[in-house]
């Protein structure tokens, strides 16, 4: 090994990959519980992307109106299409009121009722007694509720002495006998390559929601963990079930919150009709995001958009008075402002359906343990290594995520992760050595690509990438039009052999991190269009035109993929759990989905 | 002690240009602050011409297709590109702000960019922020309570009360301001500067938090505190609105009552 590689090692109990809202999460309750931890991250914690979070956090808190954990998971399971495991869903919504609140008793700045409690708002999807009502369930700090809980859990982390290495890249997993010891990170900062040694790798790495062209993800989302559970040989889980938000600002992609609807905001078409109570009757505006961006894109597509090109629709908030939208939007006004150079209490704002979450990621139990299947298809549990957030597939959201169930999946399963860890490890277990080459394969990786002298750049493939994705996995799909997507995104899969990377230093090198951000989309953007040819149904975000219809009798399982190195993927199935954790609550069986 | 003068190998030297193609008609040029760790030389000032017909509106797009088309060694921290996650704090047009939320037609001529001012500079555009987080840290920016909170529910907030921390609690941690300030500039290594300060203010102030005396007690140092001097750069610099400068002003009144 060249002198340049030469590793510093570490040894922690845990290492937890990422800093967003489930890393932090993860990583407070590691510390708690005495485990030395480290938490490395590739930005500074508060930079993660749970800080772009606006609307809320649900819990059935009953703050401002009647509430119960059952409606609450009852929502869940139909704003997943019954492809949400029900006994994880049971987990997160029940332990959900006591995770806010312990996020309150952390200090987060909710916006406040007139009785001082937490300020909850309505919701896509989110209805009291299973599906009659409309729900208040979303707690809320203002519109940057990401912002107040991610400032918070990092606050807390400082006060319990976490150790963080931030700014390091995390280029691989190291695998041993099956099963995670540790991982390879490189120190932006000094170019130098770090070797941790953990009892469990915990994944908190996010989506990737970069793999497309327009998408609200911030630029660092590149499902960077996904992609090193893939290498190491582990499948992933649902990746054809991709979110579109339907209220991206059009041309820019940054979101604007669910939660503006929730305070009364409503879309229009070009004819001013308010065209989402011809697809949702009664849930209207606040139907499940899949609903309401397949009706967007429906109403765009027969001639009924606004603008120039008729091709995006209006969100209208301007009748919510001054008052309101200081009160409870304001980041919104700005970002408006700013980005769409609309005043939102004069005009309505242009949007557009835009790539919003990853429902798919690591297959894992409700613990956060990451689960595999072997060569028979038995399922087992991967020794050393868990998984929380966006970057897992728990599934708690199925084929379709409801709006601020992301930020309480991550505190909720942050912690089951922590408390799984103090179980299976004690502080003080002593670490088996690591084998002669633990770690060479991300060794060859840095120097492989950080001489690569190829014809293709990184940003040139990315954007042929993001373009494929966005044009052939996009809201409506046929078997067709993601056939033609993979034929295309294969030969950009293959170019990257020929990637040219134009920095060679070690130090700060962000030309070097987007190359492997680069290869890390490319596994899942192949994982996520192939899994989208093979589901034939429609379900959730995956809709089919060419197999409209949802398909229990065939499709009502999970989809787990392998993509190689060379784009090829594999498929298996997990049986969708439907089973509750406790009899505290039914199974809530499927039926027609409707809003 | 601040230095008077630019140490010798801290000069900006000129740098490369990068001319457009010939057929681009709406050129913009786009002055960037360079530095390579890895070499002895000194930093320059590299200009691109960028192609505004196919460039996003802000000044992080244009470096964004510089990194993607002209030059990938260029060096920036960037994420949400929305103005919420606070990476992408640099100095353009001579003014502290995030690149993503600044447009580059409000700046006039040749766009001027470099690094937040007076911090270690790592590469190019990427200062080293470990002594700003340092000094966040050091305020305990956390709630301190004795009372333990009841055992199944919030603790209760008035609206009034929230409305306190509300904007304080919004800080995204760019260090616009703090990098703004000159007594920063001249005493960082002890003035706690704007962005810590307004910090300490949001827990102080925050009615569920317990310590508002030990917190006062130790910003109470001529050095932490009160190298303030109220030249306000802090609040014009904010890229969210805050106000900085009123929150110290707030400690200070808050001390001096407090003494009396």
């Amino acid at each position: 090994m060249s002198k340049d590689y030469e590793f510093i090692d570490h040894s922690y109990d845990v290492i937890v990959v990422g800093a967003g809202g489930s890393g932090l999460r993860a990583t407070l309750g590691l510390a708690e519980q005495g485990l030395t931890t480290a938490c490395i991250t590739k930005v500074f914690p508060t930079r993660s992307h749970t800080v772009a979070a606006q609307g809320g956090i649900s819990a059935a808190l009953g703050n401002m109106g009647e509430d119960d954990w059952r409606w609450h998971m009852y929502d869940t399971v139909k704003g997943s299409d019954w492809l949400g495991d029900q006994d994880a869903i049971e987990y997160m919504c029940k332990e959900a009121p006591a995770s806010v609140v312990e996020l309150e008793h952390y200090g987060v700045p909710f916006s406040r009722t007139e009785d001082g409690r937490i300020y909850q708002r309505p919701f896509g999807g989110m209805t009291t007694h299973f599906g009659e009502g409309t729900a208040q369930r979303t707690c809320a700090a203002a519109d940057r509720t990401g912002h107040a809980m991610l400032h918070t859990l990092y606050q807390q982390s400082l006060k319990r002495d976490a150790k963080f290495f931030v700014e390091y890249f995390v280029i691989d997993l190291i695998i041993e006998e099956g099963g995670c010891r540790g991982v390879v990170a490189l120190d932006l900062a000094e170019g130098r390559l770090h070797r941790f040694r953990s009892h469990i790798v915990i994944l908190a790495t996010g989506g990737y929601g970069r793999a497309y062209f327009s998408c609200t993800s911030a630029h660092i989302c590149t499902g960077d963990g996904n992609a090193m559970a893939q290498r190491a040989g582990f499948p992933l889980q649902d990746l054809e079930f991709v979110q579109f938000h339907p209220t991206g600002i059009y041309g820019a992609g940054m979101l604007i919150t669910e939660g503006s609807r929730g305070e009364g905001g409503y879309l229009t078409n070009s004819s001013e009709e308010r065209f989402m109570e011809r697809y949702a009757p009664n849930a209207k505006d606040l139907a499940s995001r899949d609903v309401v961006s397949r009706s967007i894109t429906i109403e765009i597509r027969e001639g009924r958009g606004v603008g120039v090109d008729k091709d995006h629709v209006h969100l209208h908030l301007e009748h919510l008075g001054t008052d309101v939208i200081e009160e409870r939007l304001p980041g919104i006004a700005e970002t408006a402002k700013i980005f769409a150079g609309v005043d939102i209490t004069k005009d309505p704002i242009p949007v557009l359906p835009t790539v919003h979450y990853n429902m798919g990621g690591v297959p894992t139990n409700y613990y956060g343990e990451v689960v595999s299947s072997d060569n028979v298809g038995d399922e087992y549990v991967v020794p050393g290594l868990m998984a929380v957030g966006e970057a897992a597939c728990v599934s708690v959201h199925g084929a379709n995520r409801l709006g601020s169930n992301s930020l309480i999946d991550l505190v909720v399963f942050g912690r089951a992760a922590a408390i799984r860890c103090g179980e299976l490890i004690s502080s003080g277990d002593k670490f088996a050595p690591f084998g002669k080459n633990a770690g060479q394969m991300a060794v060859e990786r840095v120097d492989r690509l950080r001489h690569a002298r190829g014809g293709s750049s990184t940003a040139k493939l990315r954007l042929e990438m993001q373009r494929v994705m966005q044009n052939h996995a996009a809201v409506f799909r046929t078997g067709e039009s993601l056939q033609k997507g993979i034929d295309l995104l294969e030969p950009i899969f293959n170019a990257f052999s020929d990637v040219s990377v134009a920095d060679r230093s070690l130090i700060w090198n962000t030309d070097l991190i987007e190359t492997f951000e680069l290869e890390n989309l490319l596994l899942q953007a192949m994982g996520t269009i192939k899994s989208a040819a093979y589901r034939t149904e429609s379900r959730g975000a995956q809709a089919r035109e060419d197999y409209p219809e949802r398909d229990d009798t065939n499709w009502m399982k999970h989809t787990l993929v392998w993509v190689n190195e060379d784009g090829e993927a594999r498929f298996g199935n997990r049986e969708v759990r439907m089973n509750t954790l406790t009899d505290d609550v039914e199974t809530i069986p499927p039926k027609a989905r409707t809003y | 002690m601040a230095q008077f003068r630019l140490p010798a190998n801290s000069k900006i030297k000129p740098g490369k240009n990068y001319p457009a193609d010939n057929n681009v008609t709406n050129i913009r040029k786009f002055s960037v602050y360079r530095y390579d760790p890895d070499l002895t030389s000194n930093p320059t000032l590299d200009t691109y011409d960028v192609d505004m017909d196919t460039c996003g509106p802000m000044v992080l797009d244009a470096l964004i297709k510089i990194k993607n088309e002209i030059d990938p060694t260029l060096t920036f921290r960037r994420s949400c590109r929305e103005g919420i996650c606070g990476s992408c704090a640099m100095n353009i047009d001579g003014v502290n702000t995030l690149a993503c939320l600044k447009s580059a037609e409000k700046v006039g001529g040749v766009v001027k960019i470099y690094p937040l001012p007076h911090m270690p500079v790592v590469k190019d555009l990427v200062p080293d922020l470990t002594h700003f987080y340092a000094q966040y840290a050091s305020v305990k920016p956390w709630l301190e309570a004795n009372t333990p909170p009841p055992s199944d529910q919030e603790r209760l907030q008035s609206k009034e009360d929230q409305e306190q921390i509300n904007n304080p609690s919004a800080c995204i941690l760019c260090a616009c301001c703090s990098t703004a300030c000159p007594s920063y500039w001249w005493n960082s290594d002890r003035f706690l500067g704007p962005a810590a300060l307004l910090q300490a203010y949001r827990w102080i102030v925050d009615s569920r938090d317990e310590s508002t005396d030990e917190r006062l007690d130790s910003l109470e140092d001529s050095f932490k505190l009160y190298r303030c001097h109220t030249i306000l750069n802090c609040t014009q610099a904010c890229p969210k609105d805050l106000n900085p400068a009123k929150a110290i002003s707030e400690i200070k009144k808050l001390i001096a009552r407090r003494d009396h």
